[in-house]
Protein backbone atom coordinates (compact mmCIF):
# COMPACT_ATOMS: atom_id res chain seq x y z
CA UNK A 1 0.00 0.00 0.00
CA UNK A 2 1.54 3.58 -1.32
CA UNK A 3 0.69 5.97 1.68
CA UNK A 4 0.43 9.83 0.57
CA UNK A 5 -1.28 13.20 1.77
CA UNK A 6 -2.89 13.65 -1.54
CA UNK A 7 -3.60 11.49 -4.02
CA UNK A 8 -3.77 13.31 -7.34
CA UNK A 9 -5.88 11.15 -10.26
CA UNK A 10 -4.59 12.70 -13.76
CA UNK A 11 -0.95 13.23 -14.38
CA UNK A 12 -1.94 16.13 -17.30
CA UNK A 13 -0.64 19.42 -16.53
CA UNK A 14 -3.16 20.84 -13.75
CA UNK A 15 -2.92 17.44 -11.79
CA UNK A 16 1.09 18.12 -12.21
CA UNK A 17 1.11 21.75 -11.40
CA UNK A 18 -0.98 20.80 -8.17
CA UNK A 19 2.07 18.72 -7.16
CA UNK A 20 3.68 22.43 -6.55
CA UNK A 21 0.80 24.07 -5.06
CA UNK A 22 0.79 21.32 -2.61
CA UNK A 23 4.64 21.21 -2.15
CA UNK A 24 4.03 24.56 -0.92
CA UNK A 25 2.32 23.93 1.65
CA UNK A 26 4.09 20.97 2.91
CA UNK A 27 1.55 18.07 1.40
CA UNK A 28 2.84 14.93 -0.68
CA UNK A 29 1.33 13.73 -3.58
CA UNK A 30 1.45 10.73 -5.51
CA UNK A 31 -0.43 10.55 -8.95
CA UNK A 32 -2.14 7.85 -11.25
CA UNK A 33 -2.94 8.13 -14.62
CA UNK A 34 -4.30 5.34 -17.26
CA UNK A 35 -1.80 6.87 -19.65
CA UNK A 36 1.52 5.26 -19.79
CA UNK A 37 3.00 8.95 -19.70
CA UNK A 38 2.90 12.12 -17.74
CA UNK A 39 1.64 14.97 -19.86
CA UNK A 40 -2.23 13.92 -19.90
CA UNK A 41 -3.67 14.95 -23.61
CA UNK A 42 -0.71 17.37 -24.06
CA UNK A 43 1.94 14.40 -24.29
CA UNK A 44 -0.91 11.98 -25.97
CA UNK A 45 -2.45 13.59 -28.45
CA UNK A 46 -0.63 17.09 -29.42
CA UNK A 47 2.61 16.89 -28.15
CA UNK A 48 4.09 19.12 -30.96
CA UNK A 49 1.43 21.54 -31.11
CA UNK A 50 2.18 25.34 -29.72
CA UNK A 51 0.69 26.44 -27.19
CA UNK A 52 -0.27 30.25 -26.69
CA UNK A 53 -2.32 30.79 -23.45
CA UNK A 54 0.22 30.05 -21.13
CA UNK A 55 0.97 33.30 -18.96
CA UNK A 56 4.73 34.49 -19.13
CA UNK A 57 5.16 31.93 -22.54
CA UNK A 58 4.33 33.85 -25.48
CA UNK A 59 4.59 30.24 -27.07
CA UNK A 60 5.26 27.20 -26.01
CA UNK A 61 5.19 23.41 -27.24
CA UNK A 62 2.55 21.06 -25.56
CA UNK A 63 5.63 18.26 -24.91
CA UNK A 64 8.02 21.06 -23.48
CA UNK A 65 5.63 22.33 -21.19
CA UNK A 66 4.52 19.02 -19.32
CA UNK A 67 8.47 18.90 -19.28
CA UNK A 68 8.87 22.16 -17.73
CA UNK A 69 6.27 21.15 -15.33
CA UNK A 70 7.98 17.59 -14.62
CA UNK A 71 10.99 20.44 -13.71
CA UNK A 72 9.02 22.56 -11.44
CA UNK A 73 7.83 19.69 -8.90
CA UNK A 74 10.65 17.86 -8.76
CA UNK A 75 11.53 19.46 -5.67
CA UNK A 76 8.62 17.55 -4.30
CA UNK A 77 9.44 14.05 -4.95
CA UNK A 78 5.83 13.47 -6.46
CA UNK A 79 5.64 9.06 -6.85
CA UNK A 80 3.68 7.65 -9.92
CA UNK A 81 1.41 5.13 -10.80
CA UNK A 82 0.94 5.44 -14.64
CA UNK A 83 -1.21 2.49 -16.90
CA UNK A 84 -3.55 1.77 -14.27
CA UNK A 85 -6.81 2.78 -13.82
CA UNK A 86 -8.32 3.80 -10.50
CA UNK A 87 -11.42 2.43 -10.24
CA UNK A 88 -12.63 2.18 -6.71
CA UNK A 89 -12.56 4.96 -3.92
CA UNK A 90 -13.05 3.55 -0.35
CA UNK A 91 -14.02 6.06 2.60
CA UNK A 92 -11.99 5.16 5.86
CA UNK A 93 -13.38 5.76 9.46
CA UNK A 94 -11.13 8.56 9.89
CA UNK A 95 -12.62 10.12 6.81
CA UNK A 96 -9.00 9.46 4.50
CA UNK A 97 -9.33 7.31 1.56
CA UNK A 98 -8.25 4.09 0.35
CA UNK A 99 -7.93 4.49 -3.69
CA UNK A 100 -7.60 1.39 -5.62
CA UNK A 101 -6.78 0.54 -9.53
CA UNK A 102 -7.41 -1.76 -11.69
CA UNK A 103 -4.04 -3.53 -11.26
CA UNK A 104 -4.66 -3.37 -7.45
CA UNK A 105 -2.63 -0.98 -6.41
CA UNK A 106 -3.62 0.64 -3.19
CA UNK A 107 -3.08 4.37 -2.06
CA UNK A 108 -4.08 5.43 1.01
CA UNK A 109 -4.84 9.23 1.04
CA UNK A 110 -6.38 12.10 3.48
CA UNK A 111 -7.35 13.87 0.13
CA UNK A 112 -8.32 13.02 -3.51
CA UNK A 113 -7.88 15.50 -6.22
CA UNK A 114 -9.80 14.00 -9.35
CA UNK A 115 -7.70 16.12 -12.42
CA UNK A 116 -8.95 13.80 -14.96
CA UNK A 117 -9.43 16.42 -18.35
CA UNK A 118 -11.55 14.63 -20.29
CA UNK A 119 -11.82 11.64 -18.73
CA UNK A 120 -9.99 7.88 -19.07
CA UNK A 121 -8.47 7.45 -22.35
CA UNK A 122 -9.48 3.81 -23.16
CA UNK A 123 -8.93 2.09 -26.37
CA UNK A 124 -11.00 2.08 -29.33
CA UNK A 125 -12.40 -1.16 -29.85
CA UNK A 126 -13.46 -2.89 -33.72
CA UNK A 127 -16.37 -3.61 -33.81
CA UNK A 128 -15.95 -7.72 -33.96
CA UNK A 129 -18.49 -10.43 -32.50
CA UNK A 130 -17.13 -11.92 -28.98
CA UNK A 131 -14.04 -9.34 -28.67
CA UNK A 132 -14.74 -8.96 -25.72
CA UNK A 133 -15.48 -12.25 -24.33
CA UNK A 134 -11.15 -12.52 -25.52
CA UNK A 135 -9.92 -9.39 -23.32
CA UNK A 136 -7.26 -10.54 -21.41
CA UNK A 137 -7.57 -14.30 -23.03
CA UNK A 138 -5.62 -13.36 -27.01
CA UNK A 139 -6.86 -9.80 -27.13
CA UNK A 140 -5.31 -6.84 -25.38
CA UNK A 141 -5.14 -2.99 -26.63
CA UNK A 142 -1.65 -2.23 -24.91
CA UNK A 143 1.67 -3.77 -25.15
CA UNK A 144 2.40 -3.34 -21.50
CA UNK A 145 5.45 -5.83 -21.82
CA UNK A 146 6.55 -7.03 -24.77
CA UNK A 147 8.14 -10.40 -23.51
CA UNK A 148 5.05 -11.39 -22.97
CA UNK A 149 4.52 -11.97 -26.93
CA UNK A 150 7.99 -13.89 -27.15
CA UNK A 151 7.66 -17.07 -29.34
CA UNK A 152 4.62 -16.42 -29.63
CA UNK A 153 2.11 -15.82 -32.58
CA UNK A 154 0.90 -12.40 -32.78
CA UNK A 155 -1.63 -10.68 -35.59
CA UNK A 156 -1.61 -6.88 -34.89
CA UNK A 157 -4.88 -4.77 -36.92
CA UNK A 158 -4.61 -1.33 -37.71
CA UNK A 159 -2.76 1.25 -40.04
CA UNK A 160 -1.33 3.99 -37.32
CA UNK A 161 2.00 4.89 -36.11
CA UNK A 162 1.63 2.77 -33.22
CA UNK A 163 0.31 -0.10 -35.12
CA UNK A 164 4.05 0.20 -37.39
CA UNK A 165 5.89 0.77 -34.57
CA UNK A 166 4.93 -2.61 -32.49
CA UNK A 167 5.16 -4.70 -35.75
CA UNK A 168 8.72 -3.89 -36.18
CA UNK A 169 9.32 -4.27 -32.38
CA UNK A 170 7.69 -7.85 -31.94
CA UNK A 171 8.95 -8.98 -35.16
CA UNK A 172 12.63 -9.48 -32.85
CA UNK A 173 10.89 -10.92 -30.29
CA UNK A 174 7.55 -13.37 -31.36
CA UNK A 175 7.40 -16.52 -33.30
CA UNK A 176 5.12 -15.02 -35.69
CA UNK A 177 3.84 -11.63 -36.38
CA UNK A 178 0.77 -10.51 -39.12
CA UNK A 179 -0.35 -6.95 -39.57
CA UNK A 180 -3.22 -6.23 -40.90
CA UNK A 181 -4.49 -3.18 -42.67
CA UNK A 182 -7.70 -2.38 -43.89
CA UNK A 183 -6.14 -0.09 -47.05
CA UNK A 184 -3.41 -0.89 -49.49
CA UNK A 185 -0.76 2.06 -47.99
CA UNK A 186 0.11 3.38 -44.49
CA UNK A 187 -0.41 7.25 -43.85
CA UNK A 188 2.08 6.52 -40.60
CA UNK A 189 5.36 7.47 -40.14
CA UNK A 190 6.89 6.74 -44.14
CA UNK A 191 10.07 5.27 -42.16
CA UNK A 192 8.01 3.02 -40.25
CA UNK A 193 5.64 1.80 -43.02
CA UNK A 194 9.14 1.38 -45.42
CA UNK A 195 10.48 -0.96 -42.81
CA UNK A 196 6.99 -3.06 -42.57
CA UNK A 197 7.21 -3.25 -45.99
CA UNK A 198 10.69 -4.55 -45.46
CA UNK A 199 10.11 -7.06 -42.95
CA UNK A 200 7.05 -8.55 -45.57
CA UNK A 201 9.46 -9.23 -48.68
CA UNK A 202 12.21 -10.65 -46.10
CA UNK A 203 9.64 -12.79 -44.84
CA UNK A 204 10.04 -11.72 -41.45
CA UNK A 205 6.33 -11.17 -40.99
CA UNK A 206 3.20 -11.46 -42.77
CA UNK A 207 1.47 -7.89 -44.22
CA UNK A 208 -1.91 -8.26 -44.97
CA UNK A 209 -3.40 -5.59 -46.74
CA UNK A 210 -7.35 -4.61 -47.86
CA UNK A 211 -8.64 -7.18 -45.19
CA UNK A 212 -10.73 -6.26 -42.16
CA UNK A 213 -10.80 -8.03 -38.94
CA UNK A 214 -14.09 -10.60 -39.09
CA UNK A 215 -14.20 -12.93 -36.51
CA UNK A 216 -12.57 -14.87 -33.09
CA UNK A 217 -11.90 -17.76 -32.69
CA UNK A 218 -11.05 -20.41 -29.43
CA UNK A 219 -11.88 -22.31 -26.97
CA UNK A 220 -11.60 -19.90 -23.71
CA UNK A 221 -8.02 -18.55 -24.93
CA UNK A 222 -8.17 -17.05 -28.66
CA UNK A 223 -6.59 -19.22 -31.21
CA UNK A 224 -7.48 -17.44 -34.68
CA UNK A 225 -8.49 -14.55 -36.29
CA UNK A 226 -10.26 -14.50 -39.16
CA UNK A 227 -10.06 -12.04 -41.64
CA UNK A 228 -12.17 -10.67 -45.13
CA UNK A 229 -10.23 -9.40 -48.03
CA UNK A 230 -11.50 -6.74 -50.33
CA UNK A 231 -12.54 -9.85 -52.89
CA UNK A 232 -14.42 -10.90 -49.44
CA UNK A 233 -12.30 -14.12 -49.47
CA UNK A 234 -12.37 -15.15 -45.89
CA UNK A 235 -8.32 -16.25 -44.36
CA UNK A 236 -7.71 -17.72 -41.60
CA UNK A 237 -4.88 -17.07 -39.18
CA UNK A 238 -3.90 -19.37 -36.32
CA UNK A 239 -2.82 -17.06 -33.50
CA UNK A 240 -2.05 -16.93 -29.76
CA UNK A 241 -2.46 -12.72 -29.36
CA UNK A 242 -4.41 -9.95 -31.38
CA UNK A 243 -3.60 -6.65 -31.07
CA UNK A 244 -6.06 -4.05 -32.27
CA UNK A 245 -4.49 -0.54 -32.30
CA UNK A 246 -7.00 1.57 -33.17
CA UNK A 247 -5.89 4.97 -31.42
CA UNK A 248 -7.43 5.87 -28.23
CA UNK A 249 -10.74 7.96 -26.94
CA UNK A 250 -11.52 9.23 -23.40
CA UNK A 251 -14.07 7.83 -21.35
CA UNK A 252 -15.54 9.34 -17.87
CA UNK A 253 -15.32 5.99 -16.82
CA UNK A 254 -15.45 4.52 -12.85
CA UNK A 255 -15.48 8.22 -12.14
CA UNK A 256 -19.33 8.46 -12.78
CA UNK A 257 -19.67 5.86 -9.90
CA UNK A 258 -18.07 7.99 -6.75
CA UNK A 259 -21.53 9.60 -6.29
CA UNK A 260 -20.32 12.97 -7.24
CA UNK A 261 -22.62 15.10 -8.91
CA UNK A 262 -21.82 14.82 -12.69
CA UNK A 263 -23.05 17.23 -15.73
CA UNK A 264 -22.54 16.42 -18.95
CA UNK A 265 -19.66 14.35 -18.16
CA UNK A 266 -18.18 16.92 -15.69
CA UNK A 267 -18.17 16.99 -11.99
CA UNK A 268 -19.79 19.91 -10.28
CA UNK A 269 -17.85 21.93 -7.54
CA UNK A 270 -18.15 24.25 -5.20
CA UNK A 271 -16.00 27.61 -7.07
CA UNK A 272 -14.71 28.64 -3.42
CA UNK A 273 -12.63 25.75 -3.20
CA UNK A 274 -13.21 23.23 -5.92
CA UNK A 275 -14.62 21.00 -3.97
CA UNK A 276 -17.11 18.06 -4.90
CA UNK A 277 -20.22 16.92 -2.81
CA UNK A 278 -17.82 14.46 -0.91
CA UNK A 279 -15.98 15.84 2.21
CA UNK A 280 -11.90 15.28 1.06
CA UNK A 281 -12.71 15.02 -2.63
CA UNK A 282 -11.61 17.68 -4.86
CA UNK A 283 -12.26 18.50 -8.97
CA UNK A 284 -10.15 20.72 -10.97
CA UNK A 285 -9.25 21.23 -14.55
CA UNK A 286 -11.28 20.30 -17.29
CA UNK A 287 -12.98 17.32 -15.69
CA UNK A 288 -15.03 19.79 -12.76
CA UNK A 289 -17.77 22.37 -14.01
CA UNK A 290 -19.18 25.76 -12.43
CA UNK A 291 -20.90 28.72 -13.58
CA UNK A 292 -18.22 30.45 -15.82
CA UNK A 293 -15.99 27.63 -16.47
CA UNK A 294 -13.76 28.14 -19.15
CA UNK A 295 -11.31 24.75 -20.19
CA UNK A 296 -8.09 26.51 -19.76
CA UNK A 297 -4.87 25.11 -18.44
CA UNK A 298 -4.40 28.54 -16.73
CA UNK A 299 -7.92 28.13 -14.95
CA UNK A 300 -6.98 24.64 -13.76
CA UNK A 301 -3.51 26.13 -12.36
CA UNK A 302 -5.45 28.34 -10.61
CA UNK A 303 -7.95 26.13 -9.51
CA UNK A 304 -5.12 23.82 -8.37
CA UNK A 305 -3.78 26.75 -6.08
CA UNK A 306 -6.91 27.41 -4.28
CA UNK A 307 -7.95 23.75 -3.68
CA UNK A 308 -4.73 23.01 -2.00
CA UNK A 309 -4.80 25.25 0.50
CA UNK A 310 -8.55 23.86 1.16
CA UNK A 311 -6.96 20.37 1.76
CA UNK A 312 -4.18 21.76 4.15
CA UNK A 313 -6.60 21.48 6.93
CA UNK A 314 -7.76 17.40 6.42
CA UNK A 315 -3.46 16.93 6.14
CA UNK A 316 -2.81 19.17 8.73
CA UNK A 317 -5.77 19.77 11.25
CA UNK A 318 -3.89 20.93 14.09
CA UNK A 319 -1.78 23.63 12.12
CA UNK A 320 -2.69 26.86 11.11
CA UNK A 321 -2.45 27.70 7.26
CA UNK A 322 -0.29 30.62 6.84
CA UNK A 323 0.20 32.20 3.37
CA UNK A 324 3.54 32.83 1.99
CA UNK A 325 4.98 33.62 -1.80
CA UNK A 326 7.82 31.80 -3.05
CA UNK A 327 9.63 35.57 -3.70
CA UNK A 328 9.96 35.57 0.09
CA UNK A 329 10.28 31.59 1.28
CA UNK A 330 11.89 30.13 -1.98
CA UNK A 331 10.74 26.75 -2.81
CA UNK A 332 12.03 24.26 0.23
CA UNK A 333 11.47 21.02 -1.36
CA UNK A 334 11.41 17.46 1.00
CA UNK B 1 -27.30 31.68 -42.53
CA UNK B 2 -26.88 27.72 -44.22
CA UNK B 3 -29.67 25.34 -43.01
CA UNK B 4 -28.59 21.46 -43.05
CA UNK B 5 -29.83 18.47 -41.37
CA UNK B 6 -27.63 16.39 -38.55
CA UNK B 7 -28.77 12.58 -37.82
CA UNK B 8 -27.49 11.63 -34.48
CA UNK B 9 -26.51 8.32 -33.42
CA UNK B 10 -30.26 6.96 -33.07
CA UNK B 11 -31.36 7.95 -36.54
CA UNK B 12 -33.08 10.67 -35.08
CA UNK B 13 -33.18 13.79 -37.90
CA UNK B 14 -33.07 17.96 -37.16
CA UNK B 15 -32.54 20.95 -39.05
CA UNK B 16 -29.84 22.93 -37.59
CA UNK B 17 -29.44 26.56 -38.92
CA UNK B 18 -26.04 28.13 -38.29
CA UNK B 19 -24.45 31.73 -39.25
CA UNK B 20 -21.96 31.35 -42.53
CA UNK B 21 -20.00 34.36 -41.75
CA UNK B 22 -17.91 33.89 -38.55
CA UNK B 23 -15.74 31.26 -38.90
CA UNK B 24 -17.33 28.71 -37.09
CA UNK B 25 -16.64 25.14 -38.38
CA UNK B 26 -19.69 22.53 -38.08
CA UNK B 27 -17.57 20.31 -34.97
CA UNK B 28 -18.19 24.25 -32.98
CA UNK B 29 -22.06 24.13 -34.13
CA UNK B 30 -22.46 20.26 -33.24
CA UNK B 31 -21.69 21.04 -29.72
CA UNK B 32 -23.49 24.15 -29.73
CA UNK B 33 -26.44 22.61 -30.51
CA UNK B 34 -25.99 19.87 -27.59
CA UNK B 35 -24.47 17.22 -29.68
CA UNK B 36 -22.91 14.51 -28.10
CA UNK B 37 -18.82 15.64 -29.58
CA UNK B 38 -16.33 15.53 -27.66
CA UNK B 39 -13.70 17.09 -30.16
CA UNK B 40 -11.03 15.98 -27.20
CA UNK B 41 -8.50 18.34 -29.23
CA UNK B 42 -11.22 20.70 -29.64
CA UNK B 43 -10.64 21.32 -33.43
CA UNK B 44 -6.75 20.59 -34.61
CA UNK B 45 -7.72 17.72 -36.42
CA UNK B 46 -5.78 15.61 -33.79
CA UNK B 47 -8.23 13.22 -32.45
CA UNK B 48 -10.82 12.41 -34.29
CA UNK B 49 -13.53 12.19 -31.98
CA UNK B 50 -15.44 14.71 -34.21
CA UNK B 51 -16.34 11.88 -37.10
CA UNK B 52 -19.15 12.25 -39.19
CA UNK B 53 -20.40 10.93 -42.40
CA UNK B 54 -22.10 13.04 -45.36
CA UNK B 55 -25.10 11.28 -46.28
CA UNK B 56 -26.23 14.36 -48.48
CA UNK B 57 -24.13 17.30 -50.42
CA UNK B 58 -20.67 15.41 -50.46
CA UNK B 59 -20.26 16.80 -53.80
CA UNK B 60 -20.06 20.05 -53.02
CA UNK B 61 -18.41 19.77 -49.58
CA UNK B 62 -15.11 18.12 -50.94
CA UNK B 63 -13.29 15.14 -49.75
CA UNK B 64 -11.26 14.87 -46.12
CA UNK B 65 -7.83 16.62 -46.54
CA UNK B 66 -4.89 14.86 -45.27
CA UNK B 67 -5.01 15.44 -41.83
CA UNK B 68 -7.99 14.74 -41.40
CA UNK B 69 -7.66 11.43 -43.31
CA UNK B 70 -4.12 10.51 -41.01
CA UNK B 71 -6.73 10.65 -38.06
CA UNK B 72 -9.89 8.44 -40.02
CA UNK B 73 -7.01 6.12 -41.02
CA UNK B 74 -6.77 4.99 -37.24
CA UNK B 75 -10.07 4.14 -36.40
CA UNK B 76 -11.64 0.83 -36.31
CA UNK B 77 -14.36 2.15 -39.14
CA UNK B 78 -14.61 4.77 -41.40
CA UNK B 79 -16.55 5.72 -44.65
CA UNK B 80 -15.61 6.92 -48.36
CA UNK B 81 -17.71 10.18 -47.60
CA UNK B 82 -16.53 10.65 -43.48
CA UNK B 83 -15.45 13.60 -42.34
CA UNK B 84 -13.45 15.51 -39.35
CA UNK B 85 -16.07 17.78 -38.38
CA UNK B 86 -13.35 20.19 -37.02
CA UNK B 87 -12.35 20.98 -40.45
CA UNK B 88 -15.49 21.40 -41.95
CA UNK B 89 -16.51 25.28 -41.99
CA UNK B 90 -20.28 25.98 -41.98
CA UNK B 91 -20.31 28.27 -45.31
CA UNK B 92 -22.71 27.88 -48.27
CA UNK B 93 -21.53 25.23 -49.35
CA UNK B 94 -23.30 23.18 -46.50
CA UNK B 95 -26.74 24.24 -47.71
CA UNK B 96 -29.09 21.00 -47.90
CA UNK B 97 -26.17 18.70 -46.65
CA UNK B 98 -27.15 15.26 -44.32
CA UNK B 99 -24.79 14.93 -41.51
CA UNK B 100 -24.82 11.98 -39.70
CA UNK B 101 -22.59 11.56 -36.08
CA UNK B 102 -20.23 8.97 -35.93
CA UNK B 103 -17.83 9.93 -33.56
CA UNK B 104 -17.63 8.20 -29.96
CA UNK B 105 -21.36 8.51 -28.21
CA UNK B 106 -20.30 10.00 -24.58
Amino acid sequence: MITTDICIIGAGPVGLFAVFEAGLLKMRCHLIDYLPQVGGQLSEIYPQKPIYDIPGYPEVKAQELVDNLMDQIKPFKPTFTLGERVDHLAKQSDGSFIVTTNDKTQVHAQVIVIAGGLGVFEPRKPAIEKLEHFEGKGVTYMVKNPEAFRDKKVVLAGGGDSALDWTIYLSKVAQKVTLVHRNETFRGAPDSAAKVFDLANNGKIDLILSANLKELGGNGHLNSVKLENKSKEEITIDTDYLIPLFGLSPKLGPIADWGLNIDKNAIEVDTRDYSTGVERIYAIGDINTYPGKLKLILCGFHEAAIMMHSAFKYVYPDQKLSFKYTTVNGVNSF
Amino acid sequence: MVKFIVEDHDGNRQEIEAPDDMGLSLMEVLKASEYPVLATCGGMALCATCHVEVIEGEDELGEATDPELDQLENLPEYFPTSRLACQVRISPLLEGAVIRLRGEDN
